[in-house]
């Protein structure tokens, strides 16, 4: 199936190649370390296919264009870093209340603050499901290798596209600039997920019965609607009625609870007799990975769970290792943010050991073997 | 004679259904939207090609109302928003309606940079001196010593000149006017939508609920007299000394260059790079 | 085609903006909605319109008369 050519890439550049391939066709943004090659990537390769790149005057900004732009019909993107995540915070909360479909990039620095610019840390895992104010949908996923930014991005946009969610694409700095050969796809090779766009009930945001996302139809087009970031009724127009703000924040949960099966993706690596269950994501899945055959090597049952959708939260699956295994341990690069979703998840099935780093050093194999043995 | 229809131009304009619109009795914004709707009509733009996008405060409710393609956003971020679309639309007649402190407060950045780049967009400021929604705070246009709650003993900051500010930002059509003056309000609103590049028109509102009570300049009545009466044109004030010009409003076009590469097009010129001949 | 003033008392929420501006004094306040006074004095000059915030005053063009007195 995958007939493409092979390339040399750098995490970053093979986010926009994915990007570009999902559709993308707007990119704005502010450099910012350990991102920033995604903005010079997508300043270069958009123009070629029509798109359309700016660099705009703060983060803030780059976050709003990305709306607008995506309102005008065509499919959005940005790349940040920590600080700036945490700028575009508020206006994230407006795509997710309005509906507006967009991919933010997070390539995850050592924070708080500008703490270690070019250093790797997985610190903003919570602030990608609860960084903008109120109950509001949100799902996130985390590569973990070169090849795997590549085909999980164009997964980014689909999702983004069929739920009418923001979709956090959270990098850590491991992952961005790492350099992997890659296999490029074909557009016949991959499927394409594209907004609806019909008008349908008269108003823009009319939801069919048994149905959870309304249509899109694009600004221009000649269907002539509101957007608001206040709540609002089908028509798109503000409202002050509690009925319907209970129903189009249910609703707008409900996009996502309603279809995990379809949003979560995970991968699984000798679980089958696993005692030691290791859970980790994105930049630390490869020391994890080295450790475990380390483990198996000296007799020790040792297994991966890797959650590729970080939010929702596969709480299925790590109940049902809880039940299975004897001890989990969770490896990230932060102080225990996962840790506290699979202590949830895990309701108290197994033991929970957590190894993590906060310093901006990598988390080595053999310092997850250690943990393990020291269990 | 009495009616329950509205006229020919609102029906046309606005989303009647919402009206009466939520603005306080006297309140400058309505007659300014009334102006931005006459300038469309003057233009004949089709409501399909126009898009509206407005931030937070009174003036963004403008946005429920007018019957183009219209988005309500963040505070401060219109005019961001609104360079996403353009860039992504170029060929939409995209209008930014915010209020002083949306524009020039919190989204200052957005206004120089966007003046800067030259994106043909057309800011029309419903400039207040106040704010509005939350209940008379003093904004970066109230003017030194005047009242608001949270200047109980006068403001102590200096105000900005919202037009001298675009324009030494880079914008390539500015001019202000005045809810009192509508008839040529509505003319500067129609030269910057013509203006390829971008356009800013900073029109004096009045809000005699909070500005106009707390300073004791009236109510609305007396807050346009006050405009008429203190209102210059651009052409009477090139023959008046900076006395005489004390405490007047200059109205009319303040500035216009013409010639100045607009950003979406100069953008078109790398994409035909690759695409036309390349 | 004519002009002729109306008024929609709905919309009006009594700002006086149009009796202050109107150079003809053709109209009044009343129960703080606008009345029109004294149509007879109406020069259609519609410098109520161009200031109503409210939409609520404006002059429409009377495209047939005898439809109009039919009415």
């Amino acid at each position: 199936m995958i007939t493409g050519k092979r390339v040399l890439l750098q995490g970053n550049e093979a986010c926009v190649e994915g990007a570009l391939m999902a559709g993308m066709r707007f990119f704005a943004g502010y450099p910012i370390t350990p991102s920033t090659e995604i903005a010079e990537q997508a300043a270069l390769r958009l123009p070629m296919v029509g798109g359309k790149f700016i660099q705009m005057e703060d983060e803030i900004a780059a976050m709003a264009a990305v709306i607008g732009a995506s309102a005008a019909g065509l499919k959005s993107m940005t790349a940040t870093s920590g600080p700036g995540f945490s700028l575009k915070q508020e206006n994230i909360g407006y795509a997710a209340l309005t509906e507006i479909p967009c991919v933010i990039v997070n390539v995850q620095r050592c924070g708080p603050s500008t703490g270690f610019p070019t250093q790797p840390s997985q610190g903003d895992v919570m602030q990608a499901k609860w960084g903008t104010h109120g109950d509001h949908p949100i799902i996130a996923i985390a590569p973990a290798t070169v090849a795997e930014t590549y085909t999980q991005i164009i997964r980014a946009f689909n999702l983004s596209e069929k739920y009418r969610v923001p979709v956090i694409y959270l990098m850590d700095e491991i992952v961005g600039h790492l350099r992997e050969g890659i296999t490029l796809l074909r557009k016949e090779d991959i499927d394409i997920i594209d907004r609806k766009t019909e008008v349908r009930g008269g108003k823009a945001f009319f939801v069919p019965e048994g149905e959870l996302v309304p249509s899109m139809p694009p600004f221009g087009q000649g269907f002539r609607y509101n957007i608001t970031g206040l709540m609002h009724n089908e028509s798109g127009f503000p409202t002050n009625s509690a009925e319907i703000a209970r129903r189009l924040i249910t609703r707008l949960m409900r996009k996502i609870d309603d279809n995990l099966d379809d949003i979560i993706r995970f991968e699984e690596r000798n679980l089958f007799d696993a005692e030691t269950a290791l859970v980790c994501y994105g930049g630390t899945t490869r020391s994890v990975v080295s450790a475990m055959e380390s483990a198996r090597d000296r007799g020790i049952k040792a297994g991966m769970f890797r959650p590729i959708t970080i939010w929702p939260f596969p709480d299925k699956q790590i109940a049902e290792i809880a039940k299975k295994a004897k001890r989990i341990i969770v490896v990230e690069h932060n102080y225990g943010q996962i840790l506290r979703e699979v202590e949830r998840a895990a309701a108290g099935q197994c033991e929970i050991k957590f190894l993590g780093k906060i310093d901006g050093t990598v988390i080595l194999p053999d310092e997850v073997l250690e943990t393990m043995l020291n269990f | 004679m009495s009616t329950e229809k509205p006229s020919a131009l609102i029906s046309k304009y606005l989303r009647t259904q919402h009206l009466p619109h939520i603005w306080c009795p006297g309140c400058g914004h309505g007659i300014l939207m009334r102006d931005v709707a006459k300038a469309i009509d003057n233009l004949k733009i089709d409501n399909d090609n126009v898009c509206l996008v407005s931030g937070i405060g009174c003036s963004s409710r403008i946005a429920g109302y007018m019957d183009f393609n219209t988005i309500h956003t963040t505070h401060g971020r219109a005019i961001a928003f609104a360079t996403g679309i353009k860039l992504a639309k170029p060929e939409m007649t995209v209008i930014v309606v915010a209020g002083d402190g949306d524009i020039s407060a919190i989204g200052g950045n957005h206004l120089i940079h966007a003046a800067r780049r030259n994106i043909d967009l057309t800011v029309v400021v419903f400039n207040n001196d106040i704010y509005g929604m939350t209940g008379g705070q003093y904004s970066p246009t109230t003017p030194k010593g005047e009242l608001g709650t949270t200047a109980p003993y006068g403001n102590i900051d200096r105000p900005f000149d919202i037009s001298a500010l675009a324009k030494g930002a880079g914008a390539t059509y500015v001019a202000r006017g005045t809810a009192y003056h509508a008839v040529q309000t509505i003319k500067m609103i129609q030269d910057g939508i013509s203006h390829k590049g971008f356009a800013l028109i900073d029109c004096i509102s009045a809000c005699p609920t909070y500005y106009g009570r707390k300073n004791k300049k009236g109510g609305a009545v007396e807050m346009m007299k006050w405009q008429q009466a203190n209102g210059v044109s651009v052409e009477k004030a090139a023959g008046m000394t900076a006395e005489e010009l004390a405490g007047k409003l200059v109205i009319g076009k303040l500035h216009q260059e013409m010639g100045v590469p607009e950003f979406t097009e100069e953008y078109q010129r790398i994409i035909d790079r690759f695409t036309v001949g390349g | 085609m004519g002009k002729r003033l109306v008024v929609n008392h709905r919309w009006c929420k009594g700002c006086g903006i149009c009796v202050a501006f109107c150079p003809k004094e053709v109209l009044a306040m009343k129960n703080d909605k606008i009345q029109i006074a004294d149509e007879s004095k109406c020069i259609r000059c519609g410098q109520c319109e161009l200031r109503c915030p409210d939409y609520a005053i404006f002059l429409e063009d009377v495209i047939n008369k005898t439809t109009e007195e039919a009415q």
